[in-house]
């Protein structure tokens, strides 16, 4: 191929263009539209500057009590996040070796992944109902007695909720564990072996710097995934709602700018995670050549 | 956990095959056995239970632990007896499918090019990674957010219609643009493009470029070139692509519910409602009608290529 680019270049980078616009396009103009001013309206043009929706957001003016959801997608968001770092990375070292088993386990993440959420989501909902059918109906002939008295329901956040989140984040965990694995050079391992390092040395202090900067994707994947997750939260969340709940349940009743400036809020919580986490990436990789680790690079 | 790593006697004298062996497996299942349990808690039980609880009975206020087929009757009811006229339910799955065609094409072929662009066209690796973050920061922001977006641009007094009433092509607000099937199939492909691409791109990326060079050496033009090497390599990618987009669209129930107005059924949409109602046998036996069609389709696409090796 010479140097010229071919007429195809510039169509194919119309087109791209063209789509990276559709996709953000939308979105800018909600972040926009967030700052309309006292006056405005759902639509363009914008009828002056004011942070007056935002305010209407945090003190909470005829909105749902937008803070409580805020904090608890914020707190699920993390648990989730951790849970599925480990579990993945314990996971995505099992299969390094034949484990039997293993490709149960690999369907099983590909199933969940590709499963219709509103199939999980109403599975989650049906298991937790049929526990409280039976503690309500059962609980004081086997013992749980004191589990009944005041009993309403297992179905929770923190029980049903982060269990239909993880159903989520799981599957794209272990896939970039797989990604991961695919490019490590085992030899790395067998050298520090032969060094006389224990296995937890050898993980703490050869693989997993190694494939840290992809082990906070794994993070970055994890946060973001469970903060949007609507689907498979909807019928097994409990009571109480998510942000993207709440959202969701505005669309229909929200006729101000107020739901563009939760949209933005939202989002900017969203930005702020992808670009920590991405630095995050930068740094470590950074940091991975500086300071010389040749992994897997053969003699320099 | 791989802190479990540390009970390995691996540290003692060269261990004994078989023991060694034992465990490896042991300690793969100690690493591997904390994922497995949350799939099998939030994930095959579950399934496990709508399948069963499909057969169960139910009245208005609670489900009956007593095998029934009402779940299925209720949801075919008139199906039979209407016949020259399709039922709700039939109706409301050919519409689904519709959705799931059109978004499935639209996803395909945007997807393809874009997908084509980054694999072939840009050269640094650099820029690679930049513009594939660039597609890819968009799915890790809110569904919702990005569909309440099209609110400013489609509606009655959106920029669209403002553009079009101010060019003079139409006298008054076209009102098809939002709430409607038009809406939902454009937010659809904007929400889920990104399933395509990535696949499609992961599977360009590993065709060998001497294979495209000895191709235009050989003299085939740019259009055999992409219809007898670059589309049949590609062909994995879009069928995990094509597996994605076509499984989340047909339980899809947020978009089409936000996007419609909540004007337009599906069957995601059907399993919700009767949810809603406290139906779980109904809802049930709808996700067990919906999960056989999904399966169907898969095990179609699936044919045409082992997805296995492409991970």
């Amino acid at each position: 191929m010479g140097d010229k680019r071919p007429r195809s270049f510039y169509i194919l980078a119309a087109f791209f263009s063209a789509y990276v616009l559709f996709l953000y396009g939308p979105m800018i103009a909600i972040y926009i539209l967030s700052f309309q001013g006292p006056d405005g309206g759902l639509t363009f043009p914008m009828n002056g500057v004011s942070l007056t929706w935002f305010g209407k957001v945090f003190s909470g003016g005829g909105i749902v009590d937008i803070g409580a959801a805020f904090k608890r997608s914020l707190a699920l968001g993390l648990v989730v996040m951790v849970i599925t770092v480990v579990l993945s990375v314990a996971a995505g070292m099992a299969f390094r070796k034949p484990f039997r088993g293993a490709s149960i386990l690999f369907y099983t993440a590909i199933a969940s992944l590709i499963m219709p959420s509103i199939i999980t989501s109403l599975g989650i909902a049906l298991e937790f109902r049929l526990i409280d059918d039976f503690v309500n109906k059962h609980g004081a002939n086997v013992g749980l007695g004191w589990l009944a008295d005041g009993y309403t329901t297992a179905m929770g956040l923190f029980t049903s909720g982060l269990g239909a989140h993880l159903t989520w984040t799981l599957p794209f965990g272990l896939l970039i564990m797989f990604a991961i694995f695919n490019r490590f050079d085992g030899r790395l391992e067998e050298a520090a072996r032969d060094l006389g390092a224990t296995p937890w040395q050898t993980f703490r202090h050869v693989v997993l710097p190694i494939i840290l900067p992809s082990v906070v994707g794994i993070g970055l994947f994890g946060f973001t995934l469970s903060w949007d997750e609507l689907a498979r939260s909807s019928q097994a969340i409990g009571s109480v709602n998510t942000l993207p709940l709440e959202l969701q349940g505005l669309t229909t009743t929200v006729t101000k700018p107020d739901i563009y400036a939760l949209g933005t809020l939202t989002s900017a919580v969203s930005f702020v995670v992808i670009f920590a986490a991405l630095s995050v990436i930068l740094v470590l990789q950074a940091r991975q050549r500086r300071q010389g680790s040749d992994a897997g690079k053969g003699m320099v | 956990m791989a802190v479990t790593i540390e009970t390995s006697p691996d540290s003692v004298a060269p261990a004994e095959g078989a023991l060694r062996k034992l465990t490896m497996r042991s300690i793969a299942w100690l690493q591997a056995g904390p994922m497995m349990l949350v799939f099998a808690l939030f994930f095959l039980l579950p399934l496990v239970l709508v399948v069963i609880v499909s057969a169960w009975d139910y009245n208005e206020y609670e489900m009956i632990p007593a095998f029934s087929f009402r779940g299925y009757t209720d949801t075919f009811e008139g199906c039979v007896a209407n016949l020259p006229e399709l039922c709700t339910i039939l109706k409301t799955y050919l519409k689904t499918l519709k959705l799931c065609l059109l978004t499935w094409g639209l996803t395909l072929l945007i997807g393809f090019w874009v997908a084509y662009f980054l694999a072939f066209h840009v050269r640094s690796k650099t820029w690679q990674i930049v513009l594939s973050l660039l597609c890819t920061i968009p799915f890790w922001t809110s569904n919702v957010i990005r569909m309440i977006a099209w609110i400013p641009l489609l509606g009655r007094n959106g920029l669209v219609n403002q553009g079009l009433i101010g060019a003079g092509f139409i006298n008054k607000p076209v009102e098809w643009l939002l709430f409607s099937e038009f809406s939902v199939v454009l937010a659809l492909v904007h929400l889920f493009t990104f399933f395509m691409v990535v696949p499609i791109f992961n599977s360009m990326i590993r065709i060998d470029k001497r294979l495209i060079e000895a191709a235009y050496d050989a003299g085939a033009s740019g259009w055999q070139t992409l219809v007898n090497i670059v589309i049949p390599l590609s062909k994995p990618g879009i069928v995990i692509g094509s597996i994605f987009v076509i499984t989340i669209v047909m339980g899809d129930f947020v978009t089409i519910g936000v996007m419609g107005g909540q004007q337009i059924a599906s069957a995601g949409k059907i399993i919700e409602s009767r949810l809603s109602a406290l139906q779980f046998p109904a809802a049930a036996a709808n996700a067990v009608i919906l999960l056989g069609i999904t399966i169907i389709i898969i095990s179609a696409l699936t044919r045409i290529v082992d997805v296995r090796k492409e991970l």
